[in-house]
């Protein structure tokens, strides 16, 4: 059940904390297909959209449901959908389409081990790649992580607001542990968060080029209805919004894409960092690995261990400047995954003479704190 | 064209032609969407609606070209996806006009599962499907609607596949109205396209339209002229055709409204929802 009132203390799952998370962030839309395990977000969703004048429909598939997304949220409603892997595939064209339009809209995957049907209830963190590069095509995109049923509502609402803010999808990773355990949590109340809206024009119609750059790189966004009648397309556009060919359009186009996202690193990279400052090893780590991690390090600094942990919230843009210092400082590095090594590699990338370990499980399994304990204590 | 239909057409043009968009168009000389484009906009301008509030949505092919030219709110989805985008304007916001432009492989191949939920659904949106009966953009790949025997880029040595009737599918698949025209039979299917906007619920109009460059010129009818006298002569009115034998029919195709019924879309149901649900968040 949902937890409508902020100040009162529930107990939640983390596919009901998403789904509050949103609510709170203003989304009043939803499309989607049912998936183990993310189902919980629809069908709460189709309960609480309707009491508050949103709108929720069960599409015919993935593709039919992430595109509606996208029609709502270009008629002016933010808008979320929710999946799993197989679903999370079927959904890469369109998802093309919102980084190409520059559509602010959350999509939630809520992951477990694959590929192909694999297995629908285990948890895995398989799918970190795939958010990143899953659709064709170089385009940025903004992909994050929740650990927590607590993460699941903040975080939800930062997606939201920097999908809005910057005008571009984000992906929210969950996995199956994290959407199905219950923890209790408090809903803040509105003043205690900060909810973004998308700029809208400020000029007369006539005067609107809805593609136009400006400082920030990302240009204000008009709503179907809103008497801006312009035209969007997933063909390269002109700051009309029409269609090009031209080499120099086509390149400025393109980069400003990177630009706006370069230029918001500071509040789109988000990580915590815990008993890192005296560290000389330490786990980086997200997800609900990122728990085993945090028990881990207490483990090793009861043994006189200085471990750290750098929490990754944010995966993409992947947070280098934020991890180059730890590796510069660290004598090593740990990274445990639920997948063969996904983030290692681009933790490698940012210092490729810094040790960075891995430890990896494959098999629908956590990776327990003693796994993590234990690796620390041969490095 | 007498004086007066001559400044009618300059007005539509001005009136409705994006003025910012640079022309020529990207079809062939002589491809019936125009003539579709032209219906549209006199459609449009019959019922007076109100452009702010009005949405063209296209999938991907000659056909998905067509919105960038009109000065509504347009998109230009992907390939086959038209309707699901148009799904969620509608529901977003149920004040705006919301009409989809399709191909018939758009349509019914790749978005065929979209079209017949759209149809099932009954949500108040109006789909045109412009039928060339082939791939055009990709150049003339047989579709879902290519003739058993005939020749595409993909049936070099004929069609075995058969076509279905995109009219029946949404007839059967629920839309409250389902019409068909052809692009010879233009006053027909200006008054076919009215009647689909206006219609509540989910309207499909079928235009079969010619494709002389893909379809026409590996079976027979090489240019428009030749198109659209076989449109002329293939094509019977319902009325005609209620007095007409089964076997007479076999070569034909109908046109006018071939459905026309009242239930409540789905925009009006899900409203319903959303007092029930009200009441009962204040009850608790
Ligand atoms: C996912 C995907 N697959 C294939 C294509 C290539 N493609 C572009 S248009 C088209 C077919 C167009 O045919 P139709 O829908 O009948 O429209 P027409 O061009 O005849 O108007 C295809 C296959 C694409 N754009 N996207
Ligand atoms: S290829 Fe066919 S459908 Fe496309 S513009 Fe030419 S005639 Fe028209």
């Amino acid at each position: 059940m949902g937890c409508e009132q902020s100040g009162k203390t529930c107990l939640l799952q983390g596919n009901e904390a998403i789904v509050e998370g949103a609510l709170a962030a203003g989304c009043r839309f939803f499309a989607g297909y049912p998936i183990t395990p993310a189902s919980e977000i629809a069908e709460l969703m189709s309960m609480r959209l309707p009491e508050v004048g949103g709108a929720f429909i069960q599409m015919e598939d993935e593709i039919a449901g992430i595109g509606a997304v996208i029609g709502a949220s270009l008629a002016g409603v933010k808008s979320l959908t929710a999946t799993s892997g197989p679903g999370f595939s079927l959904m890469q064209e369109n998802l093309g389409f919102a980084c190409i339009t520059e559509t602010p809209c959350v999509i939630v995957n809520v992951m477990r081990g694959g590929p192909s049907t694999g297995l629908p209830t285990s948890p895995a963190q398989g799918d970190v790649m795939q958010a990143r590069w899953g659709t064709h095509g170089t385009h940025p995109i903004i992909v994050l992580s929740v650990s927590s049923v607590i993460d699941s509502f903040e975080v939800t609402i930062h997606a939201f607001n920097i999908s809005e803010k910057y005008r571009i999808p984000v992906i929210l990773l969950s996995d199956e542990v994290v959407a199905h355990t219950r923890e209790s949590i408090t809903i803040p109340d509105k003043s205690e968060f900060e909810v973004v809206n998308r700029i809208r024009p400020g000029v007369p119609p006539e005067w609107f080029h809805p593609y136009e750059d400006n400082s920030r790189g990302v240009p204000p966004m008009a709503a179907f209805g809103d008497g801006y009648r312009h035209h969007i397309t997933g063909l390269v556009h002109d700051v009309h919004g029409y269609p090009t060919q031209r080499p120099d359009e086509i390149d400025a186009f393109q980069r400003r894409q990177f630009r706006k996202i370069t230029n918001g690193f500071s509040e789109i990279q988000m990580t915590r960092s815990v008993m890192l400052d005296d560290a000389d090893i330490a786990v980086i780590a997200y997800g609900s690995v990122s728990r085993s991690a945090l028990r881990a390090i207490k483990m090793a600094r009861e043994r006189g261990i200085k471990a750290g942990l750098l929490h990754l919230t944010t995966l993409f843009p992947f947070p280098r400047r934020i991890v180059d210092p730890v590796l510069r400082k660290c004598r090593a590095v740990l990274v445990p995954e639920m997948n063969l090594g996904q983030i290692s590699r681009e933790v490698k990338r940012v210092n490729l003479s810094a040790k960075v370990e891995k430890l990896n499980r494959l098999d629908g399994q956590l990776i327990t704190p003693e796994e993590i304990f234990e690796k620390l204590l041969t490095l | 064209m007498t004086e007066k239909t001559i400044a009618e057409s300059a007005r539509l043009r001005h009136e409705y032609l994006r003025h910012d968009k640079k022309f020529p168009h990207v079809w062939c000389p002589g491809c019936g969407i125009g003539i579709i484009l032209g219906s549209l906009i006199r459609a449009v301008d019959r019922l007076g609606l109100n452009k702010d509030k009005l949405v063209l949505a296209s999938g991907i092919g000659c056909s998905g070209r067509l919105p960038v030219y009109v000065d509504f709110n347009t998109i230009h989805t992907t390939h086959g996806r038209a309707l699901t985008f148009a799904t969620g304007i509608k529901l977003a916001n149920p004040a705006l006009n919301v009409i989809t432009v399709m191909g018939d492989g758009d349509a019914t191949a790749i978005g065929g599962n979209h079209f017949i939920h759209a149809a099932r659904r009954n949500i108040n949106l109006t789909a045109i499907i412009i039928n060339n009966q082939i791939y055009g953009m990709t150049g003339g790949q047989y579709s879902p609607t290519t003739p058993y025997g005939s020749l595409s880029a993909t049936s070099t040595y004929g069609h075995i596949e058969h076509a279905f009737s995109i009219s029946d599918l949404a007839i059967t698949a629920g839309a409250s109205y389902v019409a068909k025209g052809t692009v010879y039979h233009v006053p027909a299917l200006d008054k076919l396209i009215t009647g689909g906007i206006e219609k509540e619920g989910f309207s499909v109009i079928e235009i079969m339209s010619n494709c002389h460059t893909q379809y026409g010129r590996r079976n027979k009818m090489p240019d428009p002229v030749t198109m659209m006298k076989w449109f002329r002569d293939q094509a019977v009115s319902v009325t005609k055709a209620a007095k007409m034998a089964p076997d007479e029919l076999a070569e034909k195709f109908i046109i006018g409204v071939l459905a026309d019924r009242d239930k409540p879309s789905y925009t009006t149901e899900y409203q319903h929802i959303r007092d029930r649900a009200l009441k009962v968040a204040k009850n608790e």
